[in-house]
């Protein structure tokens, strides 16, 4: 097997509450090539921590552990802010759920696509801008010039899930993460934005993981599926195997699912196993 | 113990009470780590234990005038020393705790239910009587509070009761806010709707339901303001608008030294520390309370 | 052509509602400050002829002959039903005749062109160190939030809110001035200067500069820096607060996170992402606190001699001048007033939500 792009073995977030410690990530291992990795879970399963663990962004208090956790052969434990500075972005980048809140209220969506290339460029201001352009193309925005100017407030949420892909994508990261991407998006405009995003991906060659609590969207889209409970992972498999789930916690979410040929008759409620947690 | 403790912080509390327990221990040893939130209680603790037992706690009469030994450093005699009339100023100090006592008392009293009155009736009512009552609460927030205060007192004349009502005239605006907030978070939910289903009164809804529920926050920010009340009431003594001689009135202590300061230093200075550690102690208390019970605004 | 025509017509249309909604906005604020100096008038109008039982005996005093008396009784109009008397009064202040001042025999609007300049320049001079030094502080202690250099500038911060103006007004008298002679006395000059001062803007440091006198802009400075600097300490406590606490909510923004993921550096995400959307809520805590200041400078100027309205208020308190009093405070309110609608406009000039909405 060649090296991996992303190798997480036993990591573990820690916050400590009033209740005492708290884990939301217990231990979970995985690893990844330059492919479609899905993350599903229900909320609180720990799918974004592990997200943010990966970029070290939890944020403080939170305390995180692994027995490794390498990104294209580096290590990522320890890292100083300066070197997590040349990861994020250039390596590693993110698109968050709500683009209403992820972009900056008072920047223009284009100052904010170019400052994400300059980071990480020596590039002039004019070169930023027109590779900000270019990338606003890339993502199917009509009017690029036009949408550079602009206020957050004043793109709806689909241009604003493409302008912060545009973002992302623009200092051509190694791996993205995509957190609920679609999930605050109307359903005609999730596909767009997936399609962009499943194009800009394959185009680059990059890797991807999806994070999502759509079990669907996820079988479709994505090459692997981990599923996530609880801060575990209780089942890993190849998205086309997911109907022969092993673990009852995916089966009782697939069994939850309605189907358009299955009239009539009680969608089964999920169940679930303390024992799952030990 | 330790089983206490489990009981207390269970997730899955079986009564009301275990739950209500639950929560206030959560808060209580939220506030016990916290230095100076504990410091903030002991001196608030402090005054009212100084203020009941202030009979008890002075060493002379407060009033007592012995000019042979005015202006006198502090010693073995007088610990905090004289001041120019040959009073003990330590004794002063001690008894002066009850009228600063008193005032943050009697505000308090006065612009809680005040504002708390308009908040919930604007919140509740809405349309014109919210139009009205918030219009007038905007007017008196864009006033300049001492200013008024001192206007309203050169009006009614100066003493301790006028300077109470001035200040609480001008202070109850923001508590007026706050339950308005309150009450239009709490007039669209269900069980207010059940309550108008049973065909209650307004005014039953207003006290019975909807007060009860504005009290805390009112409470909390009563607690922030308390540092800001004894600190105009202060200055209102100081000009010598407040309290009237011979009432030990801090701010009116401070004011009386003025004239000795350079030779005589702690006669004016040591009122001043009274009112600086007083304030402080509710200042820190009000911090540490809006830290546990609403990390928000931390 | 019907293109052109369609195009130029969806051009005015795009622009027209903006227009129309910053003159709707012009507007209501503009309405906002007309009420409240209405309930100012009125307020004011309620403390000088209402509550006093007898307001000419107020101003003549107890031992005036009955002539006197009832020639200022007419002269007031108190005969005349109160709204009479409170329309009479509108109109005469908003022509700036706020009536004579028993005190000085001058019109109250003089008097208070030759007092308020001082305590202009003292609340200028405050809030400037208030801002220069207070912003920061609050940055530093959001970016390092539980850790030391927050519990310092928290309990800095705490004991400004704590403590007296007057007393820390006193204290520093006696250390500055009486002991470490650092700093001049009360009084904005010394008295060696101050008839060689042509008074020209009121304001001393810029009258000294005028004339060319480095020695007496100098002295200006010595008496300015204690009154300046405690005042000014209370602005910053309150400066340093706010921005602590509108910065903690903005750096829990998910805006600050994509920041972050982009690779900036935490100096850029800092003042570049979170402080822009911070200077929104800062400039009305500004305004605030400037405003507070004209008005706090009462108990400042009375400690340190300082000739501004703050004391030309409390010494014609004293000397029971209830027209010179009212006057300062609807001039004070008025400023009050002003500030708060300037925070309100600034709003737009900060915040594309509203300046392109």
């Amino acid at each position: 097997m060649p090296e991996a792009l992303l190798d997480v073995r036993d990591l573990t977030v820690t916050f400590p509450t009033p209740r005492g410690p708290f884990e939301a990530v217990r231990g979970i291992s995985f690893a990844m090539g330059r492919e479609k990795l899905g993350i599903v879970g229900e909320s609180g399963s720990g799918k974004s921590i592990t997200a943010r663990a990966i970029l070290g962004l939890v944020p403080r208090p939170g305390q995180v552990t692994a027995s490794r956790l390498a990104f294209d052969g580096g290590d990522l434990r320890g890292l100083t802010p300066k070197a997590w500075r040349a990861v994020r972005g250039r390596r590693i980048s993110m698109v968050m759920q709500d683009p209403k809140f992820s972009l900056n209220p008072v920047v223009t969506v284009g100052e904010q696509i170019a400052e994400a290339y300059r980071v990480h460029s020596r590039a002039g201001r004019s070169e930023a801008r027109a590779r900000a352009l270019a990338m606003l193309e890339a993502v199917r925005i009509r009017q690029p010039g036009h949408v550079y100017g602009l206020y957050p407030h004043e793109v709806s949420g689909g241009m604003g899930q493409r302008v912060m892909i545009a973002m992302m994508l623009i200092p051509d990261p190694d791996l993205l993460i995509a957190d609920e991407v679609t999930s605050a998006l109307d359903v005609t405009v999730q596909m767009q934005v997936l399609a962009i995003v499943d194009d800009m991906v394959g185009e680059r060659g990059m890797g991807l993981i999806f994070i999502s609590h759509d079990l669907n969207l996820v079988a479709s889209f994505c090459d692997r599926v981990l599923v996530m409970y609880a801060g575990r992972v209780v089942e890993e498999c190849r998205a086309s195997e997911l109907g022969q789930a092993r673990h009852p916690y995916t089966q009782g979410l697939l069994g939850c699912l309605p189907r358009i040929d299955d009239e009539g008759g009680r969608l089964p409620v999920l169940e679930r196993d303390p024992a799952w947690l030990a | 113990m330790t089983a206490t403790r489990a009981w207390l912080l269970s997730e899955t509390p079986t009564s009301r009470a275990q739950a209500r327990l639950g929560r206030v221990f959560l808060a209580a040893r939220q506030l016990a780590r916290n230095p100076l939130a504990l410091a903030g209680f002991a001196i608030v603790g402090a005054l009212l234990v100084v203020a009941a037992l202030a009979p008890e706690l002075e060493t002379h009469d407060p009033f007592a005038q012995d000019l042979t030994r005015r202006l006198e450093p502090p010693g073995a005699e007088h610990w905090l020393g004289t001041d120019q009339l040959g009073r003990d100023i330590l004794s002063r100090i001690v008894h002066g705790s009850r009228l600063t006592l008193m005032i943050v008392t009697l505000v308090a009293i006065i612009v809680g239910p005040l504002g708390l009155l308009i908040g919930t009736m604007a919140g509740y009512l809405g349309g014109w009587v919210d139009a009205v009552l918030m219009r007038a609460t905007d007017i008196f927030l864009a006033f300049p509070r001492l200013i008024l205060a001192l206007a309203f007192v050169a009006a009614l004349g100066p003493g301790i009761e006028n300077a109470i009502i001035a200040i609480s005239i001008t202070s109850w605006p923001p508590y007026a806010r706050i339950a308005r907030a309150e009450t239009l978070t709490l007039r669209g939910s269900d069980f207010i709707a059940a309550i108008q289903l049973q065909g209650a009164s307004v005014p039953r809804i207003l006290w019975g339901h909807i007060m009860p529920l504005c009290v805390s926050s009112v409470i909390i920010r009563l607690t922030l303001d308390m540092a800001g009340v004894i600190l105009i009431a202060a200055g209102l003594g100081f000009l010598g608008l407040g309290a009237q001689p011979p009432a030990p009135e801090w701010g009116a202590m401070v004011a009386s030294g003025r004239d000795f300061l350079l030779d005589q230093w702690w006669v004016a200075t040591i009122p001043g520390i009274a009112i600086f550690v007083v304030s402080l102690g509710f200042n820190l208390l009000g911090d540490g309370l809006r830290d546990v019970l609403d990390p928000k605004n931390a | 052509m019907a293109d052109v025509v369609r195009q130029s017509t969806a051009g005015a249309a795009r622009r027209a509602p903006s227009l129309l909604r910053f003159a709707r906005r012009v507007g209501i604020v503009a309405g906002t400050v007309a009420l409240t100096f209405l309930g100012l008038l009125f307020v004011t109008f309620i403390i000088g002829r209402v509550i006093p039982i007898d307001p000419v005996l107020a101003i003549v005093g107890d031992r005036a002959l009955p002539e006197v008396y009832e020639r200022i009784k007419l002269e007031l109009g108190l005969d005349r039903p109160l709204y009479v008397q409170f329309w009479r009064y509108l109109t005469d202040v908003l022509q700036g005749q706020f009536g004579k001042s028993v005190l000085t025999g001058n019109p109250v609007i003089e008097d208070i062109r030759q007092f308020f300049p001082a305590t202009l320049e003292l609340a200028t001079i405050a809030t400037f160190l208030g801002v220069a030094l207070g912003v920061p502080a609050g940055v530093v202690a959001a970016v390092n939030a539980g850790r030391w250099p927050d519990h310092l500038i928290r309990v800095l911060a705490l004991i400004g809110y704590s403590v007296p103006v007057f007393w820390l007004g006193l204290v520093g008298l006696l250390v500055f001035y009486a002991k470490l002679d650092w700093v001049a006395g009360p009084g904005r000059i010394d008295v060696a200067y101050e008839y060689f001062i042509v008074q020209k803007t009121g304001l001393m440091l810029v009258d000294t500069l005028l004339a060319g006198d480095g020695a007496a802009f100098r002295n200006a400075i010595a008496h300015l820096a204690l009154p300046a600097g405690i005042l000014g300490y209370f602005s910053l406590a309150y400066i340093a607060r706010m921005t602590r606490s509108f910065m903690l909510e903005q750096l829990g923004q998910e805006y600050v996170t994509t920041a972050r993921v982009k690779g900036l550096s935490e100096a850029r995400v800092v003042w570049r992402h979170a402080f822009p959307n911070v200077m929104v809520p800062l400039t009305t805590v500004i305004a605030l606190s400037y405003a507070y200041l004209l008005e706090g400078a009462v108990l400042t100027e009375t400690v340190f001699a300082w000739p501004g309205i703050g004391l030309y208020i409390t010494n014609s308190l004293f000397n029971a001048d209830m027209t010179a009093v009212l006057g300062g405070t609807v001039v004070v309110g008025s400023c009050f007033i002003g500030l708060n609608m300037l925070s309100d406009l600034l709003y737009a000039v900060f915040d594309p939500r509203i300046r392109r909405s």
